[in-house]
């Protein structure tokens, strides 16, 4: 048994907040460099450049790169032999996230439904326990924009469609979402599960690494097929025209009941932000 | 090479915008408006009931955005565009009364084309996500009205060589369209 105090919760998921509002990944770095070399149209080849520029100041000013810092989506995974000390996980996790939108002048983008009444602290977080055996204690910070997840969907396609009527439901997506999700984009898809588990494969698809390979061979396959039909789509770089519209498509798949096909596509962002720290 | 950007200064005059088309890169100076949806809510309930509004419109940019908070020697935190469809239901009230310019991302509604037609407006997109670059173009914020609506509120920017692409034209002409129909392939 391992014990981990909440207090050092606390303090990392105020640090990885404000990490992952400010320090965008090397490998998200790296895919706009390649999309650079790739993309035809001149309006996007300047947005891209700008991009890159965005991200570099931010890291250097400590200032969010994008003013949607938006939701706090925490995942947590956890051994079963890990004690939590001094208080509660979820509520740890809400002090953090409270204390880095303040100390890093975040901003607070969540409010009541119909009130539109702004919570002031971006709290509540969303909170994803993954319970393993072990004592490994991993945190993954993942600040969801508005502007993207408005374009994201689930559905239960009927069977008999396949993998042909998975990838049009895909590219449909895409192109109806347009330049509103601040294209070159990451297309995450969850395949499988029950409607709620679909959702959740298609987001934490979204924090596989741009530039690794799928370990599944199949699904790699699939990931290469339909980025290339959704970069015939001319969407490109914020939507002005171009070649560039999606960085990668990613996919998570697993088991579905007999009767259904459930899909979902997360759109991320190029604002593509995520923290990871093990305690 | 891109061409070089058109340096205009706001208020904007109808001849101002008559000669942008889209994909002109432009260079803002002076003062922004800011408003997201609430406030443009507000703005055309003040207009329908014909009270005063908190500025001018006439001749003026609204810019879609709603900042992160000014970190301390800062005049604002990120300041990049949101997404414009979401005050397509009020803009052409506002272009009705005048004004002449809207910044944000993504494409514009029928409605709304139209008005900036037959009004003399355009529409400009700002880069989606740059919101730490775009933050450099803006010299000072000033909360003019509503500051319970948060980032929401209006504020006064001024700006300095504020960098947008031309989206919808005064003819008709619509970037998003054009743009993606020239690089799209069919299979
Ligand atoms: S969609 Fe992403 S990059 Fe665009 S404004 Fe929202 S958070 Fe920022």
């Amino acid at each position: 048994m391992r014990s981990i105090h909440v207090d050092d919760i606390v303090r990392t998921v105020r640090d990885l907040a404000i990490r992952a509002n400010t320090e965008l990944g090397e490998d998200v770095l790296r895919a706009f460099e390649a999309a650079l070399e790739r993309e035809e149209s001149p309006t996007g080849r300047d947005i891209l450049k700008r991009l890159i520029e965005n991200a570099q100041i931010a890291r250097d000013e400590k200032i969010p790169m994008c003013q949607d810092t938006g939701f706090a989506v925490v995942f947590v995974d956890m051994g079963q032999d890990v004690h939590i000390e001094g208080g509660s996980l979820r509520e740890a996790i809400e002090e953090g996230v409270r204390q880095g939108y303040r100390d890093g002048y975040l901003r607070k983008s969540i409010c009541h439904p119909f009130t539109r009444q702004n919570t002031g602290d971006n709290t509540p977080a969303i909170i994803h326990i993954d319970l393993q055996p072990g004592d490994h204690f991993r945190l993954t910070m993942a600040p969801k924009g508005g502007g993207s997840e408005n374009m994201s969907r689930v559905t239960m396609l009927t069977p008999a469609v396949g993998i042909q009527g998975v990838k049009d439901f895909v590219v449909q997506r895409v192109k109806e979402s347009g330049p509103n999700p601040c294209p070159p984009t990451i297309v995450g898809v969850g395949i499988g599960g029950t409607f709620e588990q679909a959702a959740l494969l298609a987001k934490k698809a979204l924090l596989r690494p741009l530039g690794s390979p799928n370990p599944d061979p199949e699904l790699q396959t699939l990931e290469t097929d339909w980025l290339e039909a959704v970069n015939r789509l001319g969407i490109g770089p914020q939507g002005l025209g171009g070649r560039i519209t999606s960085l990668a498509v990613h996919i998570q798949m697993m088991p579905c009941h007999i009767a259904s096909l459930p899909v979902a596509v997360n759109i991320q962002c190029h604002a593509a932000r995520h923290k990871e720290a093990s305690l | 090479m891109m061409p070089d950007a058109i340096v205009l200064h706001t208020p904007l005059s109808e001849h101002d915008v008559t000669s942008l088309t889209i994909g002109d890169r432009v260079l803002l100076n002076g003062v922004l408006y800011t408003a997201r949806d609430a406030a443009h809510k507000r703005l055309v309930e003040l207009l329908q009931s014909g009270g005063p509004l908190p500025f001018d419109l006439s001749g003026q940019v609204i810019y879609y955005v709603g900042p992160s908070p000014a970190p301390p020697g800062r005049p604002v935190g990120a300041a990049g565009p949101t997404t414009s469809y979401r005050m397509d239901a009020y803009a052409p009230m506002l272009i009705r009364h005048g004004l002449r310019g809207m910044i944000g991302k993504g494409a514009r509604n029928d409605a709304v084309k139209e008005a900036m037609r037959q009004h003399k407006a355009v529409y400009f997109a700002a880069i989606g996500g740059a919101g730490a670059l775009t933050a450099r173009s803006i010299l000072s914020a000033e909360v003019i009205a509503y500051p319970e609506l948060g980032p929401e509120a209006v504020r006064r920017l001024e700006v300095k060589n504020f960098p947008v692409i031309v989206a919808n034209d005064v003819h008709g002409g619509d970037l998003y369209e054009e743009g993606v129909r020239r690089y799209a392939r069919t299979a």
